[in-house]
């Protein structure tokens, strides 16, 4: 185990520098130089030459890139364009409530991916199974942020069942502050007992998380049907059912353990693509995460901002991938050979 | 499909009366009723998007006309979708953003397809170092969300139809190049190419000509089975304003500059949207049944 940890940490070192490497490229492509841009156009020669200095444009491209990722390690991320504060701070405080929108919506999608892809595999080549796979296909084609726009102007604007926008009712900062520990406000509320910010949270979460939750309960619904109908023909569920097991039995007792080990993986990889999408979700419903903080960014073409962004989205989908390829190795050992 | 029986044990179809209807019918049973429904719904809507120009109610109304006097009209027998903030047909530039989308979807498959289905069977063909190389590389693009790294890429280009298509191929080719290097892997441990090999036939031409078309088939699958995520994430850039611009119909683009009507003037932004989801649809049910077809 210890080699297979290792050779699997070394991988996604290798991995964080490559993406550190193309976040760095993808930057220099910026049009026009930044030196221009930061002393002004009408900066007289000498003023652009120290600006050029300042950022150390002069030096070769191999020294820059090393100062990158030696600024990138020290902490400094640069400073963000449009809040003029470092964008490490602007990642830290926006990150914990994309993590909230995100997790409430991975667990939309797991309490209503699982149980639609059993009775889709429960009841395969029938109606049941059918009109499942045809909305879990619906669910997975529909473009996030027009579902967004119509379940905030039907549910919010035109019946106010919910809230239209933001985390929570910022009123409620008078009469019940909240003490801030993980940024997370749902978490906050829960364990300081701050119950009228964790319903207003609440509220606040549902249409969003609903949102996001169609493109991974989809693909949960889809992998478990798959998994479960090839785990239903193995000779374990053939012995069962000579056992005098009913079909549903089979699969929820015996097959839906085995089937689910590739579901939770699934799980870890969709959990990036979702922040990705919540970007868009979160740029309509004003939730304060880093997709609205993306959404600004692009809007002033705040390139340290994105930068921080794409980077801080791509570490998380390596360390998810690791820590799901390490689970594996500890619960199927045959992993660590491959 | 054979449908399981009460044991869940596969059961054989009846056999059919052979009359030139069930032929076909028979015919077409071999291809994954999903598949086909797919097909045909693609097909519709590729045939709108050639004809744009003909069956458009209003085919000015597609690129930058303005109609002031009729802005906003909801949807009536001349407009069947309304129309929008300067008065253009909105059904009009519904069939015309069909024609942006699926240029987009096209040239990035192909793109995407092309370069990594080389880069893929040569990683697969050569092994060794070769291998190595290009599947780190790919390791590193996969480690962004597809839609994180075409936005990244579209923030610092110009906002463009053809950005949108590069930044979208960049972070799509990885797919294509892993599945294709393990496919290609196993190709080439089978004879025909041992044989090639001891002929004295060159290793490009092995490649191109042995290894490579024997390749194809997972890649094609994937390639359709994709069309939505491209639509989707397309459609996505162009809503954040990264993508199309003034006067061009995208459906993105549409929603974009409608959301703030919505609540008023509901036509505006529901048929772009649903225009997205079906034609994501289309390609998610097509590359579903090709997908279970070929699983089988």
């Amino acid at each position: 185990m210890s080699r297979y940890l290792i050779r699997r940490l070394g991988q996604a070192l290798l991995v964080v520098a490559g993406v550190v490497t193309l976040t760095f490229v993808i930057m220099r492509l910026v049009p026009g130089d930044p030196a221009v841009a930061y002393a002004g156009p009408r900066a007289s020669p000498a003023e652009l030459a120290a600006a050029r200095r300042q950022f150390g444009l002069d030096d070769p491209v191999p020294v820059q890139l090393w100062n990158y990722v030696r600024d990138l390690l020290g902490g400094d991320w640069g400073v963000s364009l449009h809040t003029r504060r470092p964008v490490k701070d602007d990642l830290f405080q926006a990150f914990p409530a994309s993590l909230e929108l995100v997790g409430a919506a991975l667990v939309i999608a797991v309490v209503a991916g699982i149980p639609l892809g059993v009775a889709a595999a429960r009841y395969k080549g029938k109606f049941p199974d059918l009109s499942i796979r045809l909305s879990s296909m619906l669910a997975v084609s529909v473009p996030v942020f027009w579902l967004a726009l119509a379940l905030q102007t039907i549910f919010a604007s035109a019946l106010g069942w919910f809230p239209v926008a933001g985390e929570y009712d910022t009123g409620l900062d008078r009469t019940s502050p909240l003490h801030v520990y993980t940024n997370i406000t749902a978490v906050d509320a829960l364990f300081t007992g701050n119950w009228p910010i964790l319903g207003s949270t609440l509220s606040h979460l549902v249409l969003p998380a609903l949102v996001i939750a169609a493109y991974p309960a989809g693909v949960v619904a889809q992998m478990t049907r798959a998994a479960l109908i090839e785990e239903s023909a193995r000779d374990h569920a053939r012995l069962e059912r000579a056992l005098g097991f009913g079909e549903t039995a089979v699969l929820t007792r015996f097959a839906l353990r085995p089937a689910l080990n590739p579901v939770l993986s699934l799980i870890a990889l969709v959990f990036a693509y979702s922040i990705v999408n919540g970007f868009l979700v979160e740029a309509v419903f004003n939730w304060p995460g880093l997709g609205r903080y993306a959404a600004d960014s692009i809007r002033s073409l705040d390139t340290p901002a994105i930068a921080g962004v794409t980077l801080l989205v791509a570490v998380l989908y390596v360390l998810a991938n690791l820590a799901v390829d390490l689970l594996q190795g500890v619960i199927d050992p045959r992993v660590r050979t491959r | 499909m054979t449908a399981p029986g009460p044991s869940g044990a596969p059961v054989a179809p009846l056999p059919l009366r052979r009359t030139a209807l069930s032929r076909l019918v028979g015919g077409l049973a071999g291809v994954d009723r999903l598949a086909l429904a797919g097909a045909v719904l693609l097909g519709l809507i590729v045939l709108a998007a050639l004809l744009a120009p003909w069956i458009a109610p209003y085919p000015d109304d597609g690129g930058s006309a303005t109609h002031p006097l009729e802005a906003l009209l909801p949807p009536s027998g001349a407009h069947w979708f309304g129309t929008d903030q300067v008065g253009r047909d909105v059904l009009s530039r519904v069939l015309y953003g069909a024609r942006t989308s699926l240029v987009i979807a096209v040239a990035v498959l192909a793109l995407s397809g092309i370069v990594g289905v080389v880069l893929g069977v040569v990683a697969g063909y050569a092994g060794g170092w070769e291998r190595d190389v290009i599947m780190r590389v790919t390791d590193v693009f996969l480690a962004f969300p597809a839609l994180l790294l075409s936005l990244a890429l579209a923030v610092v280009l110009q906002p463009s139809v053809t950005t949108v298509i590069v930044a979208i191929a960049v972070t799509w080719w990885p797919w294509y190049a892993r599945l294709t290097a393990s496919v290609a892997a196993s190709v080439s441990t089978r004879g025909f190419v041992d044989s090639a090999c001891c002929l004295g036939v060159p290793a490009p031409l092995i490649v191109f000509r042995h290894v490579l078309p024997n390749s194809l088939t997972p890649v094609l699958v994937q390639l359709s089975l994709d069309g939505g995520g491209v639509i989707l994430t397309a459609a996505a850039l162009s809503y954040l304003g990264l993508g199309a611009h003034e006067p061009t119909a995208e459906w993105g683009l549409m929603v974009q500059q409608g959301q703030s009507l919505f609540t008023t003037d509901w036509w505006v932004v529901t048929f772009p949207g649903l225009a997205i989801l079906v034609t994501a649809f289309a390609f998610n049910v097509l590359g579903e049944g090709l997908r279970a077809r070929l699983a089988r």
